[in-house]
């Protein structure tokens, strides 16, 4: 840490020429050994300077030499008075003379934000600066030219689905419009916006920042940028097509640039990852630790490294069969994955497209899962896992997050059955049942929860509960008690992680025809008995014929609209009903003593 | 020199023969038009093609004419894979379904030559199909396990039922169930050797059901049944006779099987030929457990 915060103390400032502006540079990191280290240069948007860096300049620097600038018209670097001097090729310009003079051999790596991001597309896709960028990663800021063909294919195809993307781009975009009136922004600016700024992002985008000593003049001039450039841009744009590796991280919840807008980049990007992050648009500020490694892991791989699991995943790949896709680029987990409901849903998953890891406690039956999804296309892996064992599942966690990354889906499905008298459930029974069916949903979803929030991922986490849930039944007291607890605990996290864009599902299935009913657990009864129970309820459960595929497929369908809860077969939806019209009718039911 | 015994008989070397050959005929066939078989071509094109080739090779009879299924229906996927009429689907005909390159295909025929009748099925594709190799490699179990369990004498049901637990294993379902009676085999019969041409109803050998509906009759009276499921008609030990076993895995879209004579004596049992297509299959991969099946 300490060389981090030093390397973070003290930037070398250059003062760079480029035409007749000059630009306030600052590097950081080892300077001794300049050519040892791959250079990052950061690019900042709009109403930032390089202060808008600060959170991560640290932490790259331990590894890299990083170079901020100021772009013109912000911060130490000269205002140009016209506004033609804003146009993107002497922003290009200004890029290529920053790199000329910190790295003049070594291709640097470009990381740019909001308008940086948009020049640097206009840097990676002309001649100027060939050659001399090694890799690409863009923060919310598309290719304005890349904006002006999306519009118009959009237009032109005159799908009402594809104009409303547009129309909602430019609702995204209302700023831009009044940018564009003479005086109405530098005055804001200058009547106290820029006083007013920090509170604003705090307000809007729970972001804490500093002002910045020149975020008046930042905010005056900056508006040039749109003046020079988008009208011209969006309405004749030209063909910009790069072979540099280019890394897409993107802000789901950005107030100011639409995901739609990313539809059909690969058509213009050889070599594309992109990576989703709950967030809004000041990502390096909101997530700068996110930042940093996303950052670091394509710089290394691109400087020869290995590519990690969680980037070969972000890979954008076109040319998978269209349709089969859904799932491109998120990791799965499934607990019980090794049968029943849990391969159903794990399989289901990696036909669309998903990363998926079987975790079972039948190792064999797990691997056999990833198997059969590595069949259908998916990377797949198995772990054995005891879900109820504390120790067991943080260090399944801990391999996930090292190996593969957070992931995006994670199905608590692990289960066991047990029925019989509650007087004649013993302690033993309970423990044993609470340790998989409770035990393990609760670190699964809390491991991974946890998770997920770090990487700002908006995920799912699925937990798979039961509608006797909400039926209850003298002969399944322990079962039903556990998938009850299963069903709460997923309503009070759902309300939790609502704020951080992660979804929480119970799945409540009625009688499916799973391996569970062959080894439910008989309690009170002989060997014998309890042999004979099994075999009538398998049968019971057989004529039902609801097949795990019936629940794997209602998970997919809550995943893809968001459902909160998902009922599975009639008598589900009946209980439910139930439960809730007439629960005195619903208890008077449970006393009835069902023989298998 | 058939011997006569309560559950069925023992056949003779010379039967055995017979059944073989016939059994080799149907494979040859399969083969024969596996090969013919090109992207456009119809279920009901190739079924048609292989009718052709058996009565051309000598075949007078059968238990059924071939049957063809293409794609998805391989793995009685949508209409075919219900179950109507008590068990039987009009949807196994073979339909209109075309053909196309990496497409698996399944070709099931049941010719009677000189009396004797084999029923074979025949799995494969026009180029590639990771999911049908998979399913063909691990079809190999089934036939160690089905002959193993034959000849510890379980009940056929209970056999049945370790097929059922193995496809649960594997992830694959059953798709025999689809077939009439949910049937993982049949019994087949020795007929009355003559040059004549005999008639189907339905596509279904009329003498050969003949056999087969006076077998359960017979299997009726004395406890077992020539429709080997693992329902409880099953709960009885391997009867002697000829059994056309016919394990069939669906996996997604894909579906594959084979079907052999797995010949029942009373002590022992053994399949018909070990010079098959699927075995020979498995010997070429270089699949681990063949060594045991020899």
């Amino acid at each position: 840490m300490s060389t981090q915060i030093k390397a973070q103390a003290e930037p070398q400032t250059l003062r760079v020429r480029s035409g007749d502006v000059e630009l306030a540079v600052k590097v950081y990191g080892d300077t001794k050994q300049p050519a040892k280290q791959p250079v990052i240069v950061l690019v900042h948007g709009y109403p930032d300077s390089n202060h808008v860096w600060n959170k991560v300049v640290g932490p790259l620097s331990a590894r890299y030499r990083v170079v901020a600038y100021d772009v013109r018209g912000a911060g130490e670097s000269t205002v140009p008075a016209h506004t033609a001097a804003y146009e993107l090729e002497h922003l290009v310009a200004d890029l290529a003379a920053v790199v000329d003079a910190v790295s003049p051999e070594q291709p640097i790596h470009l990381v740019a934000h909001d308008w940086g991001s948009i020049q640097s597309w206009e840097a990676v896709s002309t001649e100027r600066l060939k050659g001399r960028i090694a890799s690409y990663t863009s923060i919310s800021g598309p290719s304005l030219d890349h904006a002006g063909y999306w519009v118009m294919q959009r237009l032109r195809s005159a799908a009402p689905g594809d104009i409303a993307k547009v129309a909602n781009q430019l609702m995204h975009s209302w700023y831009i419009g009044a940018f564009h009136l003479p005086l109405a922004a530098p005055l804001a600016w200058k009547l106290g916006l820029d006083q007013l700024w920090p509170k604003l992002l705090e307000r809007f985008e729970g972001i804490r920042a500093e002002s910045t000593p020149t975020q008046t003049s930042d905010g005056r001039h900056g508006v040039n940028l749109y003046r020079a450039n988008v009208a011209k841009r969006l309405l004749s744009p030209r063909e910009r097509r790069t072979s540099v590796p280019v890394q897409l991280v993107v802000p789901t919840r950005d107030r100011f640039v639409s995901l739609e807008l990313l539809d059909g980049l690969d058509q213009w990007v050889d070599q594309m990852w992109r990576r989703d992050v709950a967030a809004g648009h000041w990502l390096q500020l909101s997530h700068p630790e996110l930042v940093v490694r996303y950052v670091s892991e394509f710089v290394d791989f691109i400087e020869g490294g290995e590519e990690p699991a969680s980037l070969h995943r972000a890979r954008v790949r076109s040319g998978r069969k269209p349709g089969n896709d859904k799932y491109a680029g998120k990791l799965a987990i499934v607990t019980g994955g090794g049968s029943g409901i849990g391969r159903e849903t794990l399989l289901a998953l990696a036909e669309q497209g998903a990363e998926v890891v079987a975790a079972d406690i039948d190792l064999a039956a797990a691997q056999r899962s990833a198997e059969l999804a590595e069949l259908l296309g998916a990377t797949a892996h198995a772990r054995k896992v005891d879900v109820g064992d504390a120790k067991a599942m943080e260090s399944f966690a801990a391999w996930v997050a090292k190996e593969l990354g957070a992931p995006d889906i994670v199905v608590n499905n692990a289960g066991i059955g047990m029925a019989g008298n509650f007087l004649d459930t013993s302690t033993a029974d309970w423990e044993k049942i609470l340790h998989v069916n409770l035990w393990g949903v609760i670190h699964g979803s809390r491991l991974f929860g946890k998770q997920m929030v770090a990487a700002g991922k908006s995920g799912h986490i699925v937990n798979v509960a039961s509608a006797l849930a909400f039926a209850p039944s003298r002969m399944l007291a322990a079962y039903a008690t556990s998938k009850a607890a299963v069903a709460m605990l997923s309503d009070c996290l759902r309300a939790e992680l609502a704020d951080q864009g992660i979804r929480v599902i119970s799945v409540c299935p009625g009688v499916i025809d799973t391996p569970i009913t062959g080894n439910t657990r008989f309690v009170g009864v002989s060997e014998e008995e309890q042999t004979r129970r099994r075999d009538g309820a398998k049968k019971l459960y057989q004529r039902r014929n609801l097949k795990p595929q019936a629940v794997s497929a209602a998970i997919l369908k809550a995943i893809d609209n968001n459902r909160q809860e998902v009922l599975v077969g009639s008598e589900a939806h009946g209980a439910r009903l139930l439960s809730r019209l007439s629960p005195a009718l619903s208890r008077r039911l449970a006393r009835m003593e069902l023989s298998f | 020199m058939n011997k006569a015994t309560n559950k069925g008989w023992d056949p003779t070397i010379a039967d055995l023969d017979g059944f073989r050959e016939a059994q080799k005929l149907a494979y040859r066939c399969a083969e024969a038009i596996a090969d013919e078989l090109t992207p456009g071509m119809t279920e009901r094109e190739a079924a048609a093609l292989m009718q052709r080739w058996l009565t051309a090779n000598g075949a007078n009879d059968c238990f059924h004419q071939p049957f063809a299924w293409f794609g998805d229906r391989t793995a009685f996927r949508g209409f075919i894979g219900f179950r109507h009429f008590g068990g039987f689907n009009p949807a196994f005909y073979p339909g209109s379904r075309k053909l196309e390159e990496n497409m698996p295909y399944i070709l099931d025929c049941a010719p009677t030559l000189n009396g004797y009748t084999a029923d074979i099925g025949y799995s494969g594709c026009i180029g590639e199909n990771r999911i049908l190799d998979k399913l063909m490699d691990d079809l190999l179990e089934y036939r160690l396990l089905i002959l193993d369990q034959v000849r510890q004498r379980k009940q056929l049901s209970e056999i049945s039922q370790a097929v059922d637990r193995l496809c649960a294993r594997h992830g694959y379902e059953p798709r025999h169930k689809a077939y009439p009676f949910q049937v993982l085999a049949h019994r087949v019969e020795k007929l009355e050797a003559d040059e004549k041409k005999h008639r189907s109803v339905l596509n279904f050998g009329v003498r050969n059901i003949g056999k087969l509906v006076s077998d359960v009759a017979k299997g009726r009276r004395e406890g077992w049944s020539p429709l080997w499921s693992s329902g409880h008609a099953s709960d009885h030990a391997p009867t002697p006779g000829l059994w056309a076993v016919e394990p069939h895995l669906g996996f997604r879209g894909v579906g594959a099987k084979w079907e052999e004579l797995l010949v029942v004596t009373e002590e022992d049992a053994f399949w018909l030929d070990d010079d098959v297509p699927q075995v020979r299959r498995w010997a070429s991969r270089g699949l681990e457990p063949l060594a045991k099946a020899a």
